[in-house]
């Protein structure tokens, strides 16, 4: 069984992410897969290299997992994030939420991916072409309410 | 006592290796071990606004003090996903 959240080498599997989630009680299954994309801010991106604090990364998305129970008590959310070089296309990010109703499971797993790109330590290096560039995002606070209310807000949408 | 210092991504860079181990007074904090590198890496100091920090790979302070053997690492902004 795969572990409820990994930061990873390997290519992220969705259908064992699902398989990892407990389905007593449940009704929806949302999974969101982030990919890389083969353009940004008008550059033509080549690939990505994902680099991670991989100790602290894990926490993080521990931590997603567990502000999420507390806000939807009947979600149950799996999180995988992949590490190294990617090219284009690939999954970077896989995130599986399981809930009664499908309201609840969309919700959380919007929350889940907007809080990594909060909080957790893992950087983009964008090869582009005609050069690279590490992109920067947020300054990660998990204890920053204003940003976890933002994140809230956006998955309620 | 001696600190192990991470560094990540641009940062990473900067110094020209992800893991340098310091010396650092009794009783110094995550901002002083910081000032210490901007010391000797001028280029990291603009970071100084929109890094975070962690200590022994949990979210920390800039205020917190740091023990013996500690590894204590500077974030840049993140951007996974």
């Amino acid at each position: 069984m795969a572990p409820l959240t990994a930061i990873t080498t390997a290519p992220l599997d969705t259908a064992a992410l699902v398989r990892a989630l407990d389905t007593t009680g449940i009704g929806a299954v949302t999974t969101f897969i982030g990919l890389v994309r083969d353009h940004n801010l008008g550059r033509r991106v080549l690939h990505l290299e994902y680099e991670a604090y991989d100790a602290l990364a894990l926490r993080g998305l521990d931590l997603i997992v567990t502000e999420t129970s507390a806000q939807w008590p009947t979600v149950r959310l799996a999180i995988h994030h992949r590490t190294g070089r990617m090219e284009i296309g690939e999954a970077s990010v896989a995130i599986a939420a399981a809930s009664p109703h499908r309201a609840d499971a969309f919700s959380a797993s919007r929350y889940a991916i907007e809080r990594i790109k909060q909080i957790v330590p893992i950087w983009k290096h964008e090869y582009f072409e005609g050069g690279d560039v590490w992109i920067e995002g947020a300054t990660a606070d998990p204890d920053n309410t204003e940003a976890r209310d933002q994140a809230l807000r956006i998955a309620c949408a | 006592m001696r600190v192990t210092v991470r560094l990540f991504a641009r940062l990473r860079d900067i110094a020209g290796a992800g893991e340098l181990a310091r010396e650092a007074p009794a009783g110094a904090t995550v901002g002083a071990v910081w000032a210490g590198l901007v010391a000797e890496y001028p280029e990291l100091s603009p970071y100084e606004k929109s890094i975070s920090c962690a200590v022994n790979a949990d979210y920390s302070r800039f205020t917190a003090t740091v023990a013996d053997g500690d590894e204590v690492a500077f974030l840049p902004p993140v951007s996974g996903g």
